[in-house]
């Protein structure tokens, strides 16, 4: 029970760590609240759903999905948070709240507000160790996880354009007296970090077997939370406050029968720690 | 995540009392006005948290909720009036703001967005969750307010909640000439020089968070007598960023702005009812487009309205 719960902690957890990732990347970069992270998310669950019912074939949805979002992600950079660099941070907090407001809305309007099943075969099958059991969509979500956090830390500590990356989140004003293109770094993390969120999306889809117009409304927040209780910007804690947050919730609901709302618990974690480290479990001041 | 401002309840009913027989406006025009000066006022306080002191706030139901709670409790449980409930609710709902802006504040700007986004949360919670507080059914049996021996109208109530925006405003305009109001513009525009010139930077964020915070315990005390009934999720996250639209929308930091934008937003889900399915859809690209191209607000200082003003109304009459 106590494995099983573990399992299922973790898994929610990953999915977490996938669309807080790319929160945080752009936090760490333009310092922007970016709310409307969630409706690329949903976006790539959408486009991921489209494409596997024209083609059939899961994981060429899973990439196609993951592209939707990234140019989606690109548009919403270059057209909306690029110019509105200059101005009060409030402002493209709340463009973001308005888009994400109107891509939930779209999606209501062109696909419907029923939700749309997902069943693909992925051909994974499930793993039953004694009375440890994992279910296919389990696997799933951890290894593409996995994937995808080795393909990020590879990306970030091995290659120029990776180190470029951190060095604009330091300070992208001296990066770029250094003759880094500091656009185009933005842009290939908003690249990355939408690929995720898509990623995600597909795999919500797919492990919840659905995908609805509202599907980005519980993680619009609980990712922000997850991403201060790691300390805004910082990538290791994201990852960590997001497989805390996956615990916490499955244990307290799962095991404790606490009456309360599984969605409160990652802002309640996100206080406590607050009081005690006011920039997050692994930030800096 | 967002709704537009709730439906007015259907409770208006044309001719009720003397102030229905010979007053022009219906019972649902009445029910929109009454609306929508309560959103002003909660915009004009959260104008004076994110507006004056330059604190973003993402959990400003929250205290609007307190508000509500604390007067619908007091009516309801402890039989008070509501001549002392309401000032009540805007004095806990202040207090409650003091208790969770100090360590709110001690984090810094978008930590702080996301903890009064937290606490608005958590307060939704406890309300849905303890039977204290009445649980998902919320509070019921609220009535309007009694005077000269009888229940107030739906227009004098109107009146009421309209002398008591007025005031607010004066008081507004007083503060922001006062030192108060230059030590918050003063942190709103660079807080480290401001707390290098010697201003108590602490102090002076949390004295706006009180004041924005009992304001809207205010405002929650009026709705709850005006809607008699209150449930969660009347103060959940997506009504904070409904009041932020509201702030943003009509100008940030202007006096007049929190206002312009609550009539305009309050307004336009009731007159868009033709075009029901796509509201919210209209609701979130006029705020991406208002952002976008006029992030100063309708009424700041360099929207085209102002300018316009500015060069064809203001400049030529100075001239004369």
């Amino acid at each position: 029970m106590l494995w099983q719960q573990l399992a299922n902690g973790i898994a929610i957890g990953s999915v977490y760590a996938l669309i807080s990732l790319g929160l945080t990347m752009v936090y760490g970069i333009l310092r922007i609240l970016h709310i409307a992270h969630a409706g690329i998310y949903a976006l790539g669950a959408y486009v991921g759903l489209l494409s596997f019912r024209l083609i059939g074939e899961f994981w060429l949805s899973l990439f196609i999905g993951m592209a939707g979002a990234a140019v989606a992600g690109y548009l919403v950079e270059r057209f909306l948070y690029t110019p509105l660099l200059h101005l009060p941070r409030i402002a493209p907090l709340i463009v973001s709240i308005g888009l994400f407001t109107a891509m939930e809305e779209t999606f209501r309007i062109v696909a419907g507000p029923h939700t749309l099943t997902y069943n693909a075969r992925i051909g994974l099958g499930d793993l039953s160790i004694g009375r440890f059991h994992l279910t296919e969509t389990q696997i799933l979500i951890l290894l593409v996880t996995l994937a995808i956090l080795i393909f990020l830390w590879a990306f970030l500590t091995k290659t120029r354009t990776g180190l470029a990356m951190r060095a604009c989140a330091q300070d992208a004003e001296t990066t770029s007296s250094f003759g880094v293109n500091v656009s185009a770094i933005i842009a290939v993390n908003f690249l990355i970090g939408s690929a995720m969120a898509g990623a995600a999306g597909v795999l919500i889809g797919v492990y919840d077997n659905q995908v609805w117009p509202t599907m980005g409304s519980v993680p619009a927040y609980k990712a922000l939370a997850i991403v201060v209780l790691g300390g805004l910007g910082n990538i290791p804690g994201t990852v960590l406050a997001s497989i805390i947050v996956g615990l916490a919730e499955t244990f307290f609901i799962g095991i404790l029968a606490i009456p309360f709302p599984r969605d409160a618990v990652a802002f309640i974690a996100m206080i406590f720690v607050l009081m005690f480290r006011p920039y997050g479990l692994l930030g800096k001041a | 995540m967002i709704s537009p401002p709730p439906q007015p309840s259907p409770l208006g009913g044309g001719g009720e009392g003397w102030g229905g027989s010979y007053c022009m406006i219906s019972g649902y025009h009445i029910t929109i006005l009454i609306t929508i000066v309560i959103y002003a006022i909660l915009a004009h306080s959260l104008n004076i948290i994110t507006g004056h002191a330059g604190q973003i706030s993402l959990g400003h139901a929250a205290f609007f909720g307190i508000g509500a709670y604390t007067s619908a409790m007091l009516y309801t449980g402890a039989g008070l009036p509501f001549w002392i409930s309401v000032p009540l609710a805007a004095l806990v709902a202040g207090i409650v703001g003091a208790i969770l802006g100090i360590p709110c504040l001690r984090v810094r700007d978008d930590f702080l967005a996301i903890t009064t986004m937290g606490i608005n949360f958590v307060v939704e919670a406890v309300f849905l969750y303890l039977p204290f507080f009445g649980g998902a059914m919320g509070i019921g049996g609220i009535n309007l307010p009694n005077w000269f021996g009888r229940e107030m109208t739906k227009p004098e109530y109107f009146l009421l909640i309209l002398v008591v925006f007025v005031v607010l405003i004066l008081l507004d305009r007083k503060l922001g000439r006062s030192w108060i109001g230059l030590a918050w513009a003063s942190i709103r525009e660079d807080e480290q020089a401001a707390g290098a010139m010697g201003v108590d930077i602490v102090r002076f964020k949390v004295v706006a968070f009180v004041l924005g915070s009992a304001i809207a315990g205010l405002a929650g005390g009026f709705y709850a007598h005006f809607l008699t009934f209150i449930m969660p999720q009347n103060f959940g996250f997506g009504q904070s960023i409904v009041i932020l639209c509201m702030v943003v929308f009509g100008g940030i930091g202007t006096r007049w702005g929190p206002m312009i934008g609550a009539i305009i937003l309050g307004v336009l889900p009731e007159i868009s009812r033709p075009i029901m399915e796509y509201r919210i859809l209209i609701y979130g690209v006029l705020l991406l487009a208002m952002m976008r191209f006029q992030p100063g607000g309708l009424l700041g200082s360099e929207s085209i309205l102002t300018r316009t003003f500015r060069r064809y109304v203001y400049r030529p009459w100075k001239r004369e």
